[in-house]
């Protein structure tokens, strides 16, 4: 699975009432989450964001609650994957079973900047910066995980699973 | 023996038949409870029905608790209640519990003997991790873990590298487990427990009540923590005595148990703490937090919602005015808490002092409702985040406290040692 887009890069310790505020979670529909994306962080950034673009971060990103409603939020919202130093486990769990891919690169978290255009390669976990020409290697992705990926997430792949084993 | 584990170590083993397991191993994990609360079982209800699941794995195990928006706040969250309701009642959930028997839920099912020593537990909820305190493995997970879960009876889990930290000394007045885990947090960070086991140990924990052991637990999360264990004691015991709904195992650390790190603490030196916006780690000692002047105090929810700590409110509030400036928000965390409350007095102290009391939710502590902060406010709380906003408005700030300082604040206006309120009996 390959993505490219444009960087949006935020600092550490980025919680998951920054990424969506709990005034919203009286629902769970993405559509509606997406519109509040990240507001407390940078206000701006829900209307701004375009499908495909990639969040970028520094240490422990998504600490906090254990919302599925952070990865639903960024996910419907366009956010193709994030770039982080490193992510916190609730958070981590919930994005690989919602379908968001997560990349753990600390060079990558440092070097890349807001703006730049990157290329992701989830297969070889390779991270390229279009703007800046360098190349940046993440932990790659457990191949399981990145079928789950494949899958859109848990729930579809567990469906899928279960599809199989009915022929 | 060949293999010594930690606590945490042995909870996973004994839940997934094996004899020993090492950090790092991913287990199929036997699951004794999974919990859900009203923000989030609506999405692991369309999880357990999207992945063509019927019934539950046990009817017994699985505990639904409206606690975080409910009484309903809004339309939305009444339909949020509406779905958890509905699901319990076609699943015949034997422990779904509604408004007028509820309360915040970990506090709430240790108190109703459904979480007991040497179990495993999830929630779809980050402070699940309370049950530690209980000499338990549990920990918070996402909805659709929670959906898959409560139609399996089994999760996932990577045994975790344990933190070791040790307790020495006595306690200084007025200080609790609320104090010792920000001054934690403080030392270690945000993430300074990220995927691991927090084990706490040493005579000081040893002393302490089982309220304030929860409330330790309850904020391993804040250090990025995976769970937080107690080996069980007699205070454990006496606590799970007449609440015990099933039999129990009691698990210790073998004294050869390997440690990915030991911290030692002196309580001797650890004052009355204040965790200042934005993280819960900005932790200061309260007499060096200088003149903070605040709109609203906050004492309450599943971190500092406990009797004990409504107790230590009343001591400092009774025959006392909060200040005029200043608006004081008591939550009692469960019913059962209301009502003895009641019966020892504390509520007509907090009545009499100009609070107001509110029934058992989460409320105000995640942004919700039932004290809400605008612009530029400012609120101490006996809650667990303070990251930016939480309370309410991106502009607002929020400071963390244990009771004591959050009473005696509230009669100040401002920050304070419990001592600028409340003569100590030397």
């Amino acid at each position: 699975m390959r993505f490219e887009g444009r960087v949006w890069k935020f600092g550490s310790d980025v919680d998951t009432d920054a990424i969506i505020p709990a005034r919203y979670l009286n629902q769970s529909d993405p559509k509606e989450l997406a519109k509040h994306v990240m507001e407390g962080e940078r206000p701006s950034f829900p209307g701004e964001v375009k499908r495909g673009d990639i969040l970028l971060a520094g240490k422990n990103f998504g600490c906090g609650s254990s919302r599925e409603h952070a990865p639903l939020a960024l996910k419907a919202a366009g956010i193709s994957c994030v770039i982080a130093k490193s992510f916190a486990r609730i958070f981590f769990r919930n994005a690989f079973n919602i379908g968001l891919p997560l990349l753990e690169s600390p060079e990558a978290s440092e070097v890349i900047e807001e703006g730049d255009r990157v290329r992701v390669d989830l297969s070889t976990g390779e991270i390229y910066d279009l703007t800046k020409k360098r190349r940046f290697l993440s932990k790659p992705i457990p191949s399981f995980i990145q079928e789950l990926l494949r899958d859109g997430g848990l729930i579809p792949h567990l469906r899928k699973k279960m599809a199989k084993r009915k022929k | 023996m060949s293999h010594p584990m930690t606590l945490t170590e042995k909870l996973l083993a004994s839940h997934s038949r094996r004899k020993w397991v090492s950090p790092g191993e991913i287990l199929k994990v036997r699951l004794d409870l999974v919990l859900a609360n009203d923000i989030t079982a609506p999405l692991a209800i369309q999880a357990f029905k999207e992945i063509g699941a019927k019934r539950v794995f046990h009817r017994d195990r699985v505990v639904l608790v409206p606690d975080h928006f409910a009484p309903a706040k809004d339309i939305p969250s009444a339909e949020q209640c509406k779905t958890m309701r509905e699901f319990a009642k076609v699943q015949r959930l034997s422990h779904y519990y509604e408004i007028g028997q509820c309360g915040i839920e970990h506090v709430l099912l240790p108190e109703k003997g459904l979480v007991l020593p040497g179990e495993v537990v999830i929630g779809a909820d980050s402070h699940t991790c309370t049950y530690g305190a209980l000499g338990a493995f549990s920990t918070g997970v996402g909805s659709t873990e929670l959906g898959a879960a409560m139609a399996t009876g089994e999760i996932w889990l990577r045994v975790p590298e344990t933190i070791k930290f040790v307790y020495h000394g006595k306690l200084q007045p007025w200080v609790s487990g609320k104090d010792l885990i920000l001054a934690t947090i403080g030392a270690i960070g945000v993430d300074g427990a990220l995927y691991r086991a927090m084990e706490f140990s040493g005579e000081a924990i040893r002393q302490l009540s089982m309220a304030s052991r929860f409330t330790m637990a309850n904020m391993v999360i804040e250090a990025g923590g995976k769970n937080g264990v107690m080996e069980p004691d007699e205070v454990t015991l006496q606590f799970i005595k007449g609440r015990a709904q099933r039999s129990y195992r009691l698990f210790r650390s073998d004294p050869n148990a390997r440690y990915e790190q030991i911290l030692e603490f002196d309580v001797s030196k650890i004052h009355p703490q204040v965790a200042l916006p934005h993280l819960p780690s900005n932790v200061k000692d309260v007499r060096e937090v200088g003149k903070v002047e605040i709109d609203q105090v906050v004492i309450g929810s599943c971190t500092n919602g406990h009797l004990e700590d409504l107790r230590i409110a009343a001591k400092i509030l009774k025959g006392k005015k909060v200040a005029s400036t200043l608006r004081l928000i008591i939550i009692p965390a469960t019913q059962d808490i209301y009502r003895q409350a009641l019966k020892e007095g504390l509520i007509e102290v907090f009545l009499s002092s100009g609070a107001v009391v509110s029934p058992p939710t989460c409320g105000p502590c995640l942004g919700g409702y039932m004290g809400i902060l605008a612009a530029g406010e400012r609120a101490l709380a006996t809650t667990n985040r303070n990251f930016r906003g939480r309370m309410g408005h991106p502009e607002s700030e929020i400071y963390l406290s244990g009771p004591a300082v959050a009473a005696a604040s509230a009669v100040k206006g401002r920050i304070c040692h419990p001592d600028e309120v409340i003569k100590r009996k030397t």
